[in-house]
């Protein structure tokens, strides 16, 4: 209890300070917008946000659950075979000297300006950051486990699936928390490059028509809505890590 | 299982140019206890790793096996770290071994060992459930359920405290035996208590030495037990590098 308290506090010092700085700077609305008036434009737009939030919100499940299924997938992958981590390695590390943003253009006119742009951007984002911790989990198993699983007369592939897996799951729900951020971002970029719908298509809209009020509403609905993914999963993983 | 066969290993082992130990010959007597003592960092574990096959890097040069035939798939391992799963409870910790093979666990076997090693009704526990003696039990109970001819103990009962200790000692002995079991210690008393065959690695080699007499586990209290405890002790402290500590 003590936790959401302080979560309050936090919360209403943030909205002080943004007053304060409002009041302060004296500046037009529609350069900073005070926190009384995005809480009035979010309740009055509310069906608007509400029905772009949906779309974003699609998209980032989507693309989490799609990272989290290929990532672990790789990772697995990557960890049973060594002609697989040389081949493949370098490309990943390679890969990840591309900034993720310049791709979404090219995403776009592959994808279209729907939903399978934006999918596969939150996908490509969290997809190293999903693969390469749970890959660190899977090549650092206990030493002796493994020599004992050894002895037993266990094949790779049952250490892999009774000793390695189960034992390197804290690393894929580190790897997930992580991906629980990264993927609104990866969205709310593909929303900005293409799209007619979704919090990032919103904010784009109402930015260029001077309603910033309506685009910091937009932007608190998607803060909010991420930080309440990265506490569900975490959840998640701590539910998985006590049932493995 | 089949017959306790004898183990040998003459050879010398290195380790990327150094030497972990000189020629050494060891034989191992089927079906019995012999117990290698000798301070850490003397090759006693190696040796442990090379008859279970787990000395990775490791380059020996010599003789190494049973003196029936392989020793693949017929020897089962127990350390000092107890090495359970965190994630599984007792009973799956401790039939880990069928599902490693891909064979059906026997939950009715593993209840029955179990309760021979004074764990009935813990096998839903976790590991993090169990004290160390009874997690060492559990890790005991999974190696009855292996199964297998040959037993190495890399001192399992080292992390005990003094009573817990010596009650596993009593059990493993007794759940042990008619098994080849080859026992690394650096304790002089648990070698004097539970060797049939007691040999003290040290620098200048290998030493066989008469064990006290009486069947295994003796009691701590035995005179000869405790002659023989004293004489191993007094040849550990006669060895070159614990000298400085005894001058």
């Amino acid at each position: 209890m003590s936790n959401a308290r302080t979560i309050l506090a936090s919360a209403l010092f943030g909205l002080l300070l943004w007053q304060g700085v409002v009041w302060a700077t004296d500046l037009p609305r529609f350069i900073l917008p005070g926190p009384g008036l995005v809480a009035q434009t979010l309740w009055e737009s509310r069906a608007l946000i509400a029905e772009h939030s949906l779309i974003t919100i699609a998209e980032v499940l989507i693309g989490l659950a799609l990272g989290a299924v290929l990532g672990g997938l790789s990772a697995i992958g990557l960890a049973s075979s060594s002609i697989a981590r040389q081949l493949v390695r370098p490309l990943l590390v390679f890969s990840q000297a591309i900034p993720v943003f310049a791709l979404a253009p090219i995403l776009t006119l592959w994808f279209g300006y729907g939903l399978g742009s934006k999918v596969a951007m939150a996908l490509i984002i969290i997809y190293f950051p999903v693969t390469s911790s749970f890959f660190d989990a899977l090549m650092r198993p206990n030493k002796d486990w493994v020599g004992l699983a050894r002895v037993m007369g266990a094949s790779p592939a049952r250490i892999m699936w009774h000793i390695r897996i189960p034992a390197a799951l804290p690393g894929l729900a580190s790897g997930l928390r992580l991906a629980a951020v990264y993927a609104p971002i990866g969205a709310i970029i593909g929303e900005w490059v293409g799209a007619s719908k979704g919090l990032g298509y919103l904010m784009l809209l109402a930015n260029g028509r001077a309603k910033t009020d309506l685009m910091f509403a937009a932007l608190i609905v998607l803060a909010i809505f991420t930080v309440l993914l990265h506490a569900g999963v975490g959840k998640a993983a701590n539910r998985l890590l006590e049932r493995r | 299982m089949t017959t306790a066969p004898s183990l040998f290993l003459h050879g010398r082992a290195e380790m990327s140019g150094a030497t972990l130990f000189r020629d050494v010959a060891l034989d191992v007597p089927g079906g019995g206890w012999t117990c290698l003592l000798g301070p850490s960092g003397i090759g006693k574990s190696t040796i442990l790793k090379l008859f279970a096959d787990l000395a990775e890097g490791v380059d020996f040069d010599g003789r190494i096996g049973a003196t029936d035939g392989p020793l693949a798939g017929r020897v089962a391992l127990m350390a000092q770290d107890d090495l359970l799963l965190p994630w599984l409870d007792v009973l799956g910790n401790v039939t880990l071994g069928a599902r490693l093979r891909g064979d059906t666990p026997d939950p009715a076997r593993a209840l029955d060992v179990l309760d021979k090693v004074g764990l009935a009704g813990f096998e839903a526990r976790r590991p993090s459930e169990l004290s160390g003696g009874q997690r060492q039990r559990a890790a005991l109970a999974r190696t009855l359920m292996e199964d297998r001819p040959v037993v190495l103990l890399d001192e399992p009962f080292s992390a005990l405290d003094a009573r817990t200790r010596a009650r596993m000692q009593e059990l493993t002995a007794e759940t042990l035996s008619g098994r080849t079991v080859l026992l690394v210690t650096h304790d002089p008393a648990e070698a004097a208590r539970l060797g049939q065959k007691i040999i003290v690695m040290t620098e200048t080699g290998l030493r066989d030495l008469p064990p006290p007499a009486g069947p295994v586990p003796r009691p701590v209290g035995d005179a000869d037990t405790l002659r023989v405890q004293a004489n191993l002790l007094e040849i550990l402290r006669k060895d070159e590098r614990c000298a400085p500590l005894t001058s």
